[in-house]
């Protein structure tokens, strides 16, 4: 492998570890609080048990979202120098807004969390996770201002031999940005959501302090049935805002090869793994995929045909990504929606089974999110900001491939020895159960 | 205004603001245990810098982050220039980060004595490192025409190692203070006698570095021609005999004061002996990057700098806040109740 291939494996894999931590702290962050509040509130001793319980765990996977989260820092000037210098002006900057406004927020305030119990009032106290909570969703949405002008560039003029900010506000109102914001804000409470209630279900089916897990269970159930269905209202407007700002990611999506007006989505398809065309397409339903690229039944659908196969995605990955995501989408309204009915109707113990797969869906929403950002960043390839710079022409010059292989072995070798310790600790403070 | 030369001083700032405050932490990292007897002291040696540490850290997120946007082609020279040294750092970082968290998780003695060695092994490291980096810095970089042509046992010369020294130096005497300052009984003391032995060899690192710095790099031009400048070093020099005495007289915690105030004034000294350069070069200064040719576009910088205006006075009063509700050492029982123990 060469330096390009190596350093977009090492990022690949850095940022989807990242990404194991941090979309859990976005969603166990507000239901923490809420927890707390709750406490707060009411005075009521069991609110608390449960507030510490999850409390706790919040930090155990914190940890390593934040340790991990150097590397991408890092990172961009160690392995993508070309890309640093050309984009800086513009895309640094969120990056450095998001240091400067959120991350600051969230390290001070966590500390003061941890800390803090016998120094602030309860209000004061619940209020400090409230503010990490908005913190690292304010982190994630400068990063993906960030990310959003690598898909759709704007605000910018190429002077002086690169891309200059010439209009902020367009950065900050970039379509693409809020989008791929709520959608990954939302999959993270899903994520929460499925933690909570898959935890809860591993206590319930050994019949553990039911009272506090029954009430972690249903708090878990209504956020998750909401995130999921906000998720899939936003994953809609942003599969149309791929067909308008990035056709030939779209066209990948769905593995459409022919541009065609009222165009009909085939329920089964199956890419030539030559990479040209389809070798199976059945079960059509018409107009289905004009109406999801464009809500509108006659609308003309661009196939990767259209693009010279040098500006195409790989086809393959991102088109089963895709699909699976949008499957196991689908299956997170069903199991959240049970979940809220069960919990409702007091009947969640009557139903091991579903408790039992409850527990074992807690991966699943983990892989859904690792799957969306494989279809975001294959789908923008070959660019590293779409239709300005190719990620080719981004990757540092003066690194030798030995050095890329270095760092990606360390990497490997680290990560993988501080994901077990961190997951074995996860496991073993989930299954303690609650203090009191 | 020159928005430019503005992010030159607040580039220096940030890393100036990182080194006096992860200072502190990284030194008893990596030396608290020196000060320490026995597993409860140890526990209120780490219990110490629990609440600070993360905090601290975010002003080196926010410095590299600044360095991206104010000075791009720095951004990417700094860490792609120096990768293998960059990606040490980051280790060491990562580790130390972890080591810190995972440390009270289980209360088996194994458990814990192994993550203080790597909290140990991995903040004296970053302190090493960040040191010796800094050193290559203040010396200049083999860069020519087409970038960076040294190579990673290059940066290892007797100037950058010197360097790494004395920050380690620094941060040793730093963070010995921090626990005389901040802990009682027996470590408090211990810490105290540490840190007045450790000050003699800060001293002597540090008049090495001066006077290295003075005949080997280009750091003393600024000086000669704007004489004013001289009050840096200056105050270096009386900040840290006043630690010294302050520290005699039994006054730790203003001595923690006087440390810090002499790792910000040896901090900028060295900013102000690089300006207007960000990354010299050692062959000819027509490659180096400057404030000139490595910046940002001026609508840019002055975004950036109306951002820093804004939210960095609002970030620094949240840290003074958490200082000041921290004042007191944690109790056995906080401890237990923030699962640190």
């Amino acid at each position: 492998m060469d330096t390009l291939a190596l350093s977009r494996l090492q990022f690949a894999l850095t940022a989807m570890f990242h990404f194991i931590f941090v979309p859990l702290t976005l969603g166990l962050g507000w239901l923490t609080a809420f927890f707390e509040t709750r406490y707060a509130r009411t005075g009521d001793e069991r609110w608390l048990s449960i507030t510490r319980f999850w409390g706790k765990l919040f930090l155990i996977n914190f940890a390593l979202g934040v340790v991990t989260g150097l590397t991408m820092e890092f990172q961009f000037g160690m392995n993508w120098a070309e890309y640093s210098k050309y984009v800086g002006d513009i895309f640094g900057a969120p990056l450095a807004i998001e240091a400067t406004v959120a991350f600051f927020m969230e390290s001070t305030f966590i500390g003061v969390w941890v800390f803090g119990w016998e120094r602030l009032s309860r209000k004061a106290h619940a209020g400090a996770m409230w503010i990490v909570a908005f913190a690292t969703n304010m982190s994630a949405l400068w990063i993906l201002l960030a990310n959003g002008w690598m898909q759709r560039p704007v605000g910018y003029v190429l002077r002086n031999g690169r891309a200059e900010m010439v209009d902020f506000a367009a950065l900050i109102t970039n379509p693409y940005g809020w989008l791929e914001f709520f959608h990954t804000v939302f999959a993270g409470w899903v994520i929460a959501g499925f933690f909570v209630m898959g935890v809860s279900a591993w206590h319930l089916l050994r019949r553990n302090q039911e009272d506090l897990f029954k009430r972690s269970f249903g708090a878990g159930a209504v956020f998750a049935l909401a995130s999921s269905l906000l998720v899939a209202g936003v994953g809609d407007l942003s599969g149309v805002n791929a067909a308008k700002n990035q056709p030939a990611k779209f066209a990948a999506m769905e593995s459409v090869w022919e541009t065609r007006t009222a165009a009909p989505m085939a329920l089964l398809t199956i890419p030539s793994l030559s990479g040209e065309g389809n070798a199976v397409e059945a079960l059509k339903i018409p107009y289905a995929l004009s109406l999801l690229a464009f809500h509108s039944p006659s609308a003309e659908v661009k196939g990767l045909n259209d693009f010279l196969p040098a500006d195409r995605p790989p086809v393959p990955p991102v088109f089963l990504s895709f699909r699976t995501m949008v499957a196991l989408g689908g299956l997170f309204i069903l199991l959240s929606g049970a979940g809220v009915w069960l919990w409702h109707k007091d009947l969640l113990q009557e139903y091991p089974l579903y408790l039992k797969v409850m527990l074992f869906s807690i991966p699943l929403p983990y892989i859904a999110i690792q799957l969306g950002w494989i279809v975001t960043e294959m789908g923008r390839q070959p660019w590293a900001v779409y239709g300005l710079m190719r990620t080719a022409e981004g990757v540092t010059k003066t690194v030798s491939t030995g050095q890329v292989w270095m760092s990606l072995i360390g990497f490997t070798l680290f990560y993988s020895a501080l994901g077990i310790v961190d997951i074995w600790l996860l496991a073993k403070y989930a299954k303690k159960g609650m203090e009191g | 205004m020159d928005y430019a030369k503005v992010w030159f001083v607040l580039w220096a700032v940030l890393w100036t603001g990182y080194f006096a405050l992860d200072g502190f932490d990284l030194g008893v990292g990596f030396s608290g245990w020196l000060a320490a007897d026995g597993e409860e002291e140890i526990r209120n040696v780490f219990s110490s810098i629990g609440p600070f540490w993360d905090g601290n850290e975010v002003w080196l997120v926010t410095a590299g982050g600044a360095t991206f946007a104010a000075f791009p082609a720095v951004y990417a020279g700094l860490f792609s220039w120096l990768y293998p040294a960059l990606l040490l750092i980051l280790f060491s970082l990562i580790a130390r980060g972890v080591s810190l968290e995972f440390r009270g998780k289980l209360q088996s003695p194994a458990w814990k004595s192994f993550w203080a060695g790597s909290a140990a092994v991995s903040s004296f490291l970053a302190a090493l490192l960040f040191g010796v980096a800094f050193g290559n810095l203040f010396r200049g970089l083999e860069i020519n025409a087409g970038g960076y042509n040294g190579t990673f046992v290059g940066l290892l010369n007797p100037y950058a190692l010197l360097t790494g020294a004395l920050f380690c130096a620094f941060f040793f005497f730093h963070g010995q203070l921090w626990l005389a300052f901040k802990t009682a009984g027996p470590v408090a003391a211990r810490a105290g006698r540490l840190a007045s032995k450790g000050w003699y060899g800060l001293a002597l690192l540090l008049a090495l570095f001066l006077a290295a710095s003075w005949l080997s790099t280009g750091l003393s031009g600024n000086f000669i021609v704007r004489k004013y400048l001289l009050v840096l070093p200056l105050g270096l020099a009386a900040a840290l005999s006043a630690a010294k005495i302050l520290l005699a007289r039994g006054l730790p915690g203003r001595a923690f004061l006087a440390s810090f105030a002499s790792i910000v004034l040896f901090s900028l000294s060295g900013f102000a002996g690089l300006y207007p350069d960000l990354l010299a070069s050692r062959v000819d200064p027509a490659f180096s990057l400057t404030v000139y040719n490595s910046s940002s576009s001026a609508y840019t910088l002055r975004l950036m700098a109306a951002v820093a205006l804004v939210f960095l006075p609002a970030a620094i009063g949240c840290q003074v806040w958490v200082y000041r509700l921290f004042r007191a050492p944690l109790s056995a029982a906080e401890l237990k109740k923030s699962g640190m123990y």
